[in-house]
Order: structure tokens, then C-alpha cells, then sequence
């Protein structure tokens, strides 16, 4: 298979504005005649649908939750970046353009990257439009804040609540199209498989989780804004529901998988404190701003925090990069989190876990001021935690966050099925292999907003589709196909809940492909993984039936899917040999324990080619060129 | 610590529901009250009984999914906190809990503490936005909001709809709901052109939901894990009686 990017040539300031002029155009009279199914309703996906509705086209909508709102863009803390350079320090196109793809670690594409840069700046006009109360200054203009792995102020935010903030604007302008008539939402609808006739999207397998029933759905394009897939570490910060079934079942019918390996590991979350633990909370990267990172400089050091001397503290990110210090990017923050503790110097019961520590700007900007600019995050960490941060700091630990892998899509965010397109985090497109606080939301958005709407057009201008119904055998069969995996997961009746399975799957990735990675243990998790794939599908309980609301049902389903995706993510971890971005390798590593990427050998998206069960997927190399940022090691120094 | 729940069970919508009595044993302080039904839910799944339905999703107490009463209390004893995020160390060994779901004419019971809430949807729906086609916004610095407005704004718009204050309400009534979505986007120049009309369309369409009325009794601002204040529905009464009072509300004759 020849993977087709549709970059089209030339400068690329120009690249998008001309390729929007020669994208063909539906004319609005004939927009109502195509029906667009879109599965997921967070930033890009809810804001697809609203817009492609606004457009005119008929949109069908689905979520697995109760109502479109609560999808997990909404727990998005920190901010959105934009390249306004509102306040004249330096920043521009070009700058976020550089930054985003120099903190990708130059496994990203351009083209795609300088687009998202030249969209920022529409989205904030959008959502001010839309009535997001973002920060604002005294004399009325937008605030903004700075954010890690940028050395401007480009973040917009709504206190700590920017991520809920921008998905109510998405959802409020959906609700006006289900109001108009011109989207019918599902919700409580679970994807369970795509349908492709001659080739092409032509609809989805859904089933009704409250009394499930599966259903047929035809479409002339189907659009997914599922997500990520962070779930397969059972523990992360996603939110419980969150899951790659939409995706894993496109890729089985075709799609390409890109850069599975991709992680992205958050360096600022509560540690888990017990097996019971069922996810893991954020905070904030833009309490990096004004909390300082620090353990103390003894191992085993038991001290109360604030009776450790200055001192005798290792304020380690500050040492070590003091040009970025607290803000370097997620994963040098994370990987040197882990090394501390690895060296006998974490805090806290478990050893695993660092200060955050805002002795320093209470006493420097008052305790007011840290309230405004953090007061419901030092809520949220009194309540789960126990202790009041304004007292003792704060202590945090890595914990899987995002994936910067997803579907492969081409420059029109079309996968490698013709007509399914692919939004967000469920994409791959333009975080490389990291990707910078405050640049999901503008992603998710520049997506649904301002991208897809326009090359969904010339897709459906320039086909044509013959019109099907959902008794075509082609949906006959992915409805039986449904019906058969509900049924065999409920006549197991085995041992084991889904929930105890999954927990050890995802120690088992967190372990050995999680922050740091080896071959031997990559290795040794693609022999565990199938291990323990077998054994579910031999000993996992789920009780009731399929005809009702069944949640251990849904989790079954979805942890099946995790099974095959984790093996594909170690497989496509194995076969990187270097360190870059979220990828540590640590083969691949310089002296003083940075990452080591290898140009010459691995600047290529992999993009992986289901073949069939039990087969192996057939790796596909999307060579990376970089014309504008040359590649270096990045530093931040 | 150990604890006696008595949980709702019911099937489905149709089916009659009852009171179910649970031990649990060893809960450990630093759990989530979700957490702590999750081990409930193992120990109910190796006795080969069906785990108890509750609805949760991010677990941070944002996205609105979880909640259920706890003693008579929407969203349990903690004030300013959704179930999710209230953790055991707020509970005492021996205690004794009453587990039911949201009971509203408005919010049907799905199972066990389960509701459905998809009258909330139909009334932002009808008017809780504004208009502001994708590309057709100027630039984000033209409007001028001052730092007072953003934030009584942000104080309203912070509701995750999660029902608590109908729950709470002995009338059942979204006032508080509704309400401050009237405020967030009336208090904001961006919403003034439909201010009127949104005020008169929403609280038309909680009455057709069947939610009650608001009688200034305060429950819902008790409860209310996101702090939202009784504000919101002085506000919202003030734009629907000067939108029906000055006829401004297009959809004025409906309510």
C-alpha cells in the first residue's frame, strides 16, 4: 500500500489557503442530500457536527454518555493556544508552527502542523463568539498564561476549567442544530463496527446501551472524534468510559494505525495510592507556572516537606534546564520525575511521587492571587488528597495522559478508507511524538471547526456513491458479527471480572511500555499480552444479558479491544529504535540521559495494516521531510 | 472501616424497584465513595449477583455523569462536591447509608441508580446558546468583556449539569439549572442580542419537561457541587418577566 499524505507542494504559508480554493464544494442546495455520520461528541467531534450541520448536511451524532456534554474534553484544564501574539512577545505562526514541531521531537508533518498554527488564532475568535468566559484582564482584553515547552505567553484560559469552558461552546452550538432539526444525536450509543461497501465508509454498527439493541446506520461519510486510547494503561487520566473501540474496529476493516507507540505521560498527577485505585487525577500543567518541582537532595529523607531546608532540596528540573526550568515539555518532566525516584528520592508512602511546591509564589504574589489563578485545582487536590497545598506542597507523579498515536489520516484528515475521516485525539496527525500542553483543545477544534468541514466537501463533491439501505448484506453481516462477540463474552461465564483483567494488562504496558522502554521488555510483554488475551476470553465473568443496560457488558467489549491494541502498541514500540518524545528507549539515550532520536533511520511515521486474527499487521513507513524547522535535539537548556 | 448500604435496585424503568441491603468491609479511607461501590461490585460479581448500576465517567467531578443520594443528600455529606470526588475518610466505621437515584418526574429511572437526563439537553436546546455560526466570529480582542462580567459569567457557566438541584428540589424544579446558563451567556455582551428570547425559550421548555416550579427555597445552591448561586435564578426570573412583561421574548405567549 502506497500511503498518499496529499501534502500539496509549495510554500507552506500558502499550502492551506490554496488547497481550500481547490478542495470542490457541495452546493448548499445539495448539502441536505448527504448524510454524515459523526461518532464521538467532544471538541472535534462535537464541534464537527455542529458545523457540518450549520453547512446544511444531515448529521447523525453518537456518544456513550448520557448527553453530548460530558464527553472527556470536558476535564481539559490548563488552556488553548493561539498564536495571536496579543501580547507583542514574540510570538507568531511561525513561532507555534516551530514549538509544536520541535516539541513533537520531529515525528510530525509540517504542512499539517503550520496549518494547525494558522487555525489557532480562528478558534479563539470563534469561542469568543460563542460566549466562552475566557480570563479576561482589567481593561477587558483576553488574559493569557504561559504554558510548558514555549518560552511566550499564548494560552487562553477559563480558569481551570478552559477544556469544559470550549466543549459547552461546541455542545451549545450542536444542541442549536438538534434543535433545528439538523443533527439527531444518539446518545447512550455505543460504535461497535464500520461498514464499507466497494471499498468506501457507508455507515456504522451501533448498539443502544440502555436496551441493547443493535442498529444500522448509512452514510455517505462517517467521521470519528473518538479519542485516545490512554485506557489500555487501565490507570491513567481518562475518563473511565474512554475507549479505542470506534478506532480498533476501522482498523480492522482497514484503516491504517499510526505511531500506536506514541504515549504522551503527564507529569503532574495525584499518585496512586491503593489497588482499589480506579483512575488517576491531573493537575494542571500550568501549575508549573508558579510551583516549583522539588525532592529532597538525601535518599530516604522522611522529613515533613516543610521541614527539609531549602538547602537541602534538589529543585532538579531547575538545575538541570534553567533556561525552562519547571515549564520544560511533559516528557523530559516526566522521565526525570521517574529518575529521582528511581534513585530513592521520591516522597510520599509509596516513594513514587515529587513536591510541587508554591511556598515560593504565595509568598511572592499573595495567597489571592494563587487562589484566582488555581483556586478550584487546590480544591480538587485538598479533597482527593487530604491535605491543603497552601500549607504542605503538592505531590504529583507521572501518570498516561494522551495519546499522540491514532488512525493515519492524509492533509483532508481522511484515513486510508475512503470516506472515513478522522478527528482529534483519535487521529495521529500533528502532535508527532509529544505533544505541548494547551494544544489538544486547539487540535481538537482546528478539526472539527475549520479542517474537516471543508475537505469532507470535495470527498463528497467528487464521489459517487450509489445509494444503499441497511438491508445490504454488507450490514447484514457486521450486525450478525456484533451479535455474535455480545453473545460468546456473555456464554464465557468465567472466574474473572473484566475489571481484574484489565488491571493487569495495564500493568503489564504501564511496566514495559510505559516511560521507559526496552527491547528484552517489549519482548517479554508480546509474549505476556496474548497470555493473558487467552485467558479472558476463556475466564472473564460478565453477568446479565445483552438486552439491558450492562455496564460490566460495555467495559468487556472495549477491554477486548485494549488486548489487541496493547500488543500493537509494544510491537510498533520494538520496532522504533531510538527515543523520541513520549518513546524512551533506553538503548537510545545520550550521555546525560536525554533522548536519542535517529534521523536517518527513523523519521518515518510507522502505519501499521491489519491482515486478519492472529496474523501480523504489516508495518508502512510515511517518510518525514522537514523543510522549515531543521531537526536538532531539542534542548532546554 | 465497615459500612451497611441499603442500595436502590431496579431493573429497568418498567420493572418495580426496592431497597437492597449491602455490608462492606475493610473501605479504606483514601477511596473515592465510587470507588468503594466499585469493590461492592467485585465482591457482588464473585457471588455471581449483578453489580449495581451507577453512572460516572471522568471521575474528576467535571463532566456532570455521576451522582446519586446519599442519606437524603444530593451528591452525599461534602459540600461543593460531586460523588466521584468525595472521598471514605469522610465517613465513620458503622455507618449506615441510603444509596437512591435522582427522583424527578423529569429524570425517568434507567436502573438501579441510574436516571435519564436528556430533559436537561432539550433545554439548552431550545435556547441555551448563542448564535455564532463556525467563521463568522470577529476578532476575540473586538469584544470587549470587563474582568467583573467574565467572571460572574465563569461562576455561572461552571454547572455541569449534573441534576443535583433538581434532585434536591422538593419541586423538582431546574431553576438552578437553567438559570445559570440564562446568566452566563446574559451577563456576556456576546449574548445580548438574544437574551430575551433565550430566557423565555428555556424556561418554556422546562415546563414542558414536567419540572416544577422554583419557590425559593435554597436546597439546590446547598447541594450544588459547583457552587452555583440562588443569583442565577433571580436572574433568570428577572430576564423571563421583563421578556414577557415588555413582550421582547419571541416565544413569549408559549410560557
Amino acid at each position: 500500500m502506497e500511503l498518499d499524505s496529499k501534502i500539496p507542494s509549495g510554500p507552506i504559508e500558502t499550502l492551506w489557503d490554496r488547497h481550500k480554493f481547490e478542495l470542490k464544494l457541495v452546493n448548499p442546495a445539495n448539502k441536505r442530500k448527504y448524510n454524515i455520520i459523526v461518532v464521538g461528541s467532544g471538541l472535534a467531534g462535537g464541534s464537527a457536527a455542529a458545523t457540518l450541520a450549520e453547512l446544511g448536511y444531515n448529521v447523525q451524532c453518537f456518544c456513550f454518555q448520557d448527553s453530548p456534554r460530558r464527553a472527556h474534553s470536558i476535564a481539559a484544564q490548563g488552556g488553548i493556544n493561539a498564536a495571536k501574539n496579543y501580547h507583542s512577545d514574540g510570538d507568531s505562526v511561525f513561532r507555534l508552527f516551530y514549538d509544536t514541531v520541535k516539541g513533537g521531537d520531529f515525528r510530525s508533518r509540517e504542512a499539517n502542523v503550520y496549518r494547525l498554527a494558522q487555525v489557532s488564532n480562528n478558534i479563539i475568535d470563534q469561542c469568543v463568539a460563542q460566549g466562552i468566559p475566557f480570563a479576561r484582564e482589567y481593561g477587558g482584553l483576553l488574559d493569557n498564561r504561559s504554558f510548558g515547552g514555549a518560552q511566550v505567553s499564548r494560552t487562553f484560559y477559563a480558569r481551570g476549567q478552559t477544556g469544559q469552558q470550549l466543549l459547552l461552546g461546541a455542545y451549545q452550538a450542536l444542541e442549536r442544530q438538534i434543535g433545528a432539526g439538523q443533527v439527531q444525536m444518539y446518545p447512550r450509543t455505543e460504535m461497535l463496527d464500520l461498514v464499507t461497501i466497494d471499498g468506501n465508509a457507508r455507515g456504522i454498527i451501533t448498539r443502544d446501551l440502555i436496551t441493547g439493541k443493535v442498529e444500522s446506520h448509512v452514510a455517505d461519510a462517517v467521521v470519528l472524534g473518538t479519542g485516545g486510547y490512554g485506557n489500555v494503561y487501565y490507570l491513567s487520566t481518562n475518563a473511565k468510559g474512554c475507549n479505542a473501540t470506534a478506532i480498533w474496529r476501522a482498523y480492522k476493516k482497514g484503516a491504517l494505525f499510526a505511531n500506536p507507540c506514541f504515549t504522551q505521560i503527564h507529569p503532574t498527577c495525584i499518585p496512586v495510592t491503593g489497588e482499589y485505585q480506579s483512575k488517576l487525577t491531573l493537575m494542571s500543567e500550568s501549575l508549573r507556572n508558579d510551583g516549583r518541582i522539588w525532592v529532597p537532595l538525601k535518599k530516604g529523607d522522611k522529613r515533613p516537606p516543610n521541614d527539609i531546608p531549602v538547602e537541602e532540596r534538589d529543585y532538579f528540573l531547575e538545575r538541570k534546564y534553567p533556561s525552562f526550568g519547571n515549564l520544560v515539555p511533559r516528557d523530559v518532566a516526566s522521565r526525570n520525575a521517574k529518575a529521582v525516584c528511581d534513585e530513592g528520592r521520591g516522597v510520599g508512602e509509596s516513594g513514587l511521587g515529587v513536591y510541587l511546591d508554591f511556598r515560593a509564589a504565595l509568598e511572592r504574589l499573595g495567597k489571592h492571587v494563587i487562589k484566582e489563578r488555581y483556586g478550584n485545582l487546590f480544591d480538587m487536590y485538598e479533597r482527593i488528597a487530604g491535605e491543603d497545598p497552601y500549607q504542605v506542597p503538592m505531590r504529583i507523579y507521572p501518570a498516561i495522559h494522551y495519546t499522540m498515536g491514532g488512525l493515519w489520516v492524509d492533509y483532508n484528515l481522511m484515513s486510508t478508507i475512503p470516506g472515513l475521516y478522522v478527528i482529534g485525539e483519535a487521529n495521529f496527525s500533528d502532535h508527532g511524538a509529544n505533544r505541548l500542553g494547551a494544544s489538544a483543545l486547539m487540535q481538537g477544534l482546528a478539526d472539527g471547526y475549520f479542517i474537516l468541514p471543508y475537505t469532507i466537501g470535495d470527498y463528497l463533491a467528487t464521489s459517487k456513491l450509489p445509494k444503499v439501505e441497511t438491508s445490504h448484506a454488507a450490514f447484514r453481516e457486521a450486525e450478525t458479527n456484533v451479535d455474535c462477540r455480545t453473545k460468546r463474552l456473555l456464554e464465557i461465564k468465567g472466574t474473572r471480572s473484566v475489571d481484574s483483567f484489565h488491571r493487569d494488562l495495564g500493568k503489564l504496558v504501564w511496566e514495559y511500555c510505559g516511560m521507559a522502554r526496552t527491547a528484552a521488555g517489549l519482548e517479554y510483554a508480546l509474549e505476556k499480552i496474548p497470555e493473558l488475551r487467552e485467558q479472558y476470553w476463556r475466564d472473564v465473568k460478565v453477568l446479565g444479558t445483552g438486552e439491558e443496560l450492562n455496564q460490566s457488558l460495555e467495559k468487556a467489549g472495549r477491554v477486548g479491544d485494549f488486548f489487541e491494541l496493547a500488543e500493537l502498541m509494544c510491537r510498533d514500540a520494538l520496532q522504533r529504535n531510538e527515543s523520541c518524545g513520549g518513546h524512551f528507549r533506553e538503548e537510545y539515550q545520550t550521555p546525560d540521559g536525554e533522548a536519542l532520536r535517529n534521523d536517518t533511520e527513523y523519521s518515518y511515521v510507522a502505519a501499521w495494516q491489519f491482515h486478519g486474527d492472529g496474523l501480523p499487521a504489516e508495518l508502512h513507513k510515511e517518510p518525514l521531510h522537514f523543510d522549515y524547522v531543521h531537526p536538532s535535539q531539542r534542548s532546554y537548556k | 472501616m465497615n459500612l451497611t448500604l441499603h442500595i436502590w435496585r431496579q431493573r429497568n424503568a418498567s420493572e418495580k424497584g426496592r431497597m437492597a441491603r449491602y455490608e462492606v468491609r475493610d473501605v479504606n479511607p483514601e477511596m473515592s465513595f465510587l470507588e468503594m461501590l466499585d469493590v461492592l461490585n467485585e465482591s457482588l460479581i464473585a457471588k455471581n449477583e449483578e453489580p449495581v448500576a451507577f453512572d460516572h465517567d471522568c471521575r474528576e467531578g467535571i463532566c456532570g455523569m455521576c451522582g446519586f443520594m446519599i442519606n437524603g443528600v444530593a451528591h452525599g455529606p461534602q459540600r461543593g462536591t460531586t460523588v466521584c470526588q468525595l472521598h471514605m475518610r469522610h465517613f465513620r466505621d458503622g455507618d449506615e447509608l441510603y444509596l437512591e437515584p435522582w427522583r424527578a418526574r423529569a429524570f425517568p429511572i434507567v436502573k438501579d441508580l441510574v436516571v435519564n437526563r436528556g430533559a436537561f439537553d432539550r433545554i439548552i436546546a431550545a435556547g441555551g446558546f448563542i448564535t455564532a455560526p463556525t467563521g463568522s466570529a470577529p476578532d476575540g480582542n473586538a469584544i470587549l468583556v470587563s474582568k467583573e462580567a467574565a467572571d460572574l459569567a465563569m461562576d455561572a457557566a461552571a454547572c455541569i449539569g449534573c441534576g443535583a438541584c433538581v434532585a434536591m428540589c422538593p419541586n423538582a424544579a431546574a431553576a438552578l439549572f437553567t438559570g445559570a446558563k440564562i446568566m452566563h451567556l446574559g451577563t456576556l455582551p456576546q449574548g445580548q442580542p438574544e437574551r430575551y428570547r433565550r430566557a423565555v425559550a428555556m424556561v418554556a421548555q422546562a415546563n414542558r419537561e414536567l419540572f416544577g416550579s422554583c419557590t425559593n427555597i435554597g436546597e439546590c445552591e446547598a447541594v450544588c457541587p459547583k457552587d452555583i448561586k440562588l443569583e442565577a435564578i433571580a436572574r433568570m426570573n428577572r430576564d423571563f418577566l421583563k421578556a414577557v412583561v415588555t413582550g421582547r421574548g419571541a416565544a413569549g405567549d408559549e410560557a
